[in-house]
């Protein structure tokens, strides 16, 4: 009974991570039909920018409210890089799909390898606050405090981006966007605005998971973020582009699916499994299982 | 003139089979003679990833499809018969004809599932069952790909005219009939009826549907034919590399096939192919020059990323969608208007 919980709970984490890569991506896809590559470029950017801000930012650290800041710092960088991708790179060229996934393709390829020159291509040991590392008895079950952390950060981001997008002019805008942007362009609001509005909240959301991943796993990598950007993008696909609950429920059960199988059916088995069912859905429901609608 | 116009590629043939009796230097494009076995070695993999971006642009150029799965079905292929090889004792002609056999299969049970959802999504499905490909490499199921080590070839059960240093011409030529394959196979389906109905789903696929063809059969029929080639690059890159690494299988290859294409022209008879060679060569190259003091001495700021061949080639082929939508092929078309409009017309 204890590995299921903790199997569960860690399920829970992993699908935590997976949100917050799929819901940016899954905002930017609904609206402005760009499919990111270099999403997983704004996940390392977070990551070693919490790295470098806890060595060397004055008042961070790797404890306490030093490591909050941190994080701090590390999701503004993402958040700066993922606006001005938008504004530099991909505004040019609105509306033109396959040239904007290439700019994306080669940005994620050129970013990773400017990470590599600039950090090292081996992994580094990410600062992680004591206190993670501690676990808690959950019905006879003694869980890492990380994982908990992974999933409190991922509701706390969620319940936001819902508040957003229900209760403000911007989350209208979206939701609007999303379903019909002619519509909304043609009653004259510059949709536009919109686009580096979702870029920069996908950006913060990546690099606050590059920043937990790196707690969670303990070093950072240049590569680090291509390999979950592949399965957010697998979340994003059973979800339903351009919804955020949707992203929420495919992570939740692409988290769990993976981690009991890989538990039970062996290393690797999981992942296969993850893609079987993103094969059943789109054979069953092309459009993913929340259809085409934000919020 | 005509014939000149006409049988160019055969002349562009005939002179790189030729190539390794010419002993020319080459002064800082290759480090020895064009015939020693290092230059010849880099030349042939430019071949073969020639040969393999044309492939891919039978799917992306030619019929519409942007496919992030293709580095499957080469990782079949060159996985494929260096298992049948180095763990069955195969010989080489049977375990490439089986490999080739099984990635073909696959391409079409999975193209089948895959081409069922259309645009992005394709993308993304091919995209995940690739990964499940590179996840099977990297977990080293019963020992058979070797994981993250790779899995290196028995040369022992390799007919001798393809092992040993000596003998990297025989693969060289080996690299220039791969390549010379896929370039006749694939001018040959742009020639034919199926070729002009893959030219109209990549323009219009509805219009297409309402001829009365049915698109997901052409294109399954495009899917499969480009992951046969693909399998059978792999064969020919196995036996190049003398070994199998992971890399094959990574995504990372699917999206330097894309660039490679970008960058030469998609759809074009030899952009692809001008791509794949340069990407390659400027990638090893990059390496070495990287390696190599003369980067060193340029400032800190320039000198860590220009030693990094993959920001240089993905700098230059971002640079490329937005000044070069036609890549190389179409850079002459450009240069033909250029020049009218800067030169002065005649006077009558």
């Amino acid at each position: 009974m204890s590995t299921v919980i903790l199997m569960t709970v860690t399920g829970l984490g992993l699908a935590a991570l997976y949100f917050l890569v799929a819901s940016g991506l899954s905002l930017v896809f609904g609206l402005a039909d760009v499919l990111n590559f270099a999403h997983g470029l704004f996940l390392s950017v977070g990551a070693y920018a919490t790295w470098w801000a806890a060595g060397n930012l004055p008042g961070a650290g790797a404890e306490g409210w030093g490591f909050v800041l941190a994080v701090a710092f590390g999701v503004l960088a993402g958040t700066v890089v993922a606006s001005l991708v938008e504004l530099v790179m991909i505004r040019p060229l609105y509306s033109r799909t396959i040239e904007q996934v290439l700019v994306t393709v080669g940005l994620s390829l050129a970013g990773v390898a400017a990470l590599q020159a600039g950090f090292g291509a081996d992994p580094r040991p990410f600062p992680r606050p004591a206190w993670t590392q501690q676990v808690v008895t959950i019905a006879g079950a003694r869980v890492p405090m990380d994982r908990l952390l992974l999933i409190v950060a991922a509701l706390v981001v969620l319940g936001a981006l819902l508040a957003f997008l229900r209760w403000t002019r911007y989350g209208l805008i979206i939701r609007a966007g999303v379903e019909n942007r002619e519509m909304v362009t043609a009653l004259g609001i510059d949709v536009r605005k919109a686009f580096t509005l979702v870029f920069a909240i996908g950006g913060a959301a990546a690099a606050l998971a590059g920043a937990l991943a790196g707690v969670y796993s303990g070093s950072v990598s240049p590569t680090s973020g291509s390999s979950l950007l592949i399965f957010a993008f697998i979340v994003v696909v059973i979800g339903g582009m351009g919804s955020v609950l949707g992203s929420a429920a495919a992570a939740v059960a692409v988290g769990l699916l993976q981690q009991f199988v890989n538990y039970y059916g062996g290393s690797g088995a999981g992942d296969v499994c993850v893609v079987a069912l993103l094969a059943l859905v789109l054979l069953w429901r092309p459009a993913g299982l929340a259809g085409k609608a934000a919020a | 003139m005509s014939y000149l116009k006409r049988f160019w590629p055969v002349g562009a043939f005939v002179a790189l089979a030729l190539l390794p009796y010419s002993g020319i230097t080459i002064p800082g494009l290759f480090d020895g003679p064009l015939n020693s076995p290092g230059a010849l070695q880099v030349l042939a993999l430019c071949l073969v990833f020639g040969g393999l971006a044309a492939g891919y642009d039978l799917l992306f150029g030619r019929t519409g499809l942007l496919s992030f799965g293709h580095a499957l079905y080469f990782a079949l292929g060159v996985y494929g018969t260096d298992i049948l090889i180095t763990k069955f004792g195969y010989p080489l002609p049977l375990a490439a004809l089986l490999a080739v056999l099984f990635a073909t299969t696959v391409a079409v049970a999975l193209g089948a599932v895959a081409l069922r959802v259309h645009g992005i999504a394709f993308s993304m499905v091919t995209l995940a069952f690739a990964q499940v490909g590179a996840i099977l490499v990297a977990r080293d199921p019963n020992g058979l790909t070797g994981g993250e080590e790779g899995l290196a070839l028995d040369a022992s059960r390799l007919p001798a005219a393809l092992v040993g240093v000596v003998n990297t011409v025989n693969l060289y030529w080996l690299a220039l009939a791969y390549l010379g394959l896929v370039l006749t196979v694939l001018h040959r389906v742009a020639q034919s009826p199926t070729g002009r109905v893959f030219a109209g789903l990549r323009d219009d696929e509805r219009r297409v549907g309402v001829l009365g063809l049915d698109p997901y059969r052409f294109k399954l029929v495009a899917f499969t034919l480009s992951g046969a080639l693909a399998a059978l690059g792999g064969v020919v890159y196995l036996l190049l590399t003398a070994g199998a690494s992971p890399h094959v299988a990574s995504s990372d290859l699917t999206l330097t096939l894309l660039v490679m294409v970008v960058l030469g022209g998609p759809g074009t008879r030899f952009g692809p192919v001008l791509g794949g060679v340069l990407f390659t060569y400027l990638d090893h190259r990059l390496t070495d020059v990287g390696a190599s003091g003369a980067v060193d001495a340029l400032p800190g700021v320039l000198a860590g990323p220009l030693s990094q061949p993959l920001f240089v080639l993905g700098t230059i082929f971002i640079l490329a969608v937005y000044f070069f939508p036609g890549g190389l092929a179409g850079l002459r078309t450009r240069l033909t208007a250029l020049r009218r409009t800067v030169t002065p017309p005649p006077r009558p």
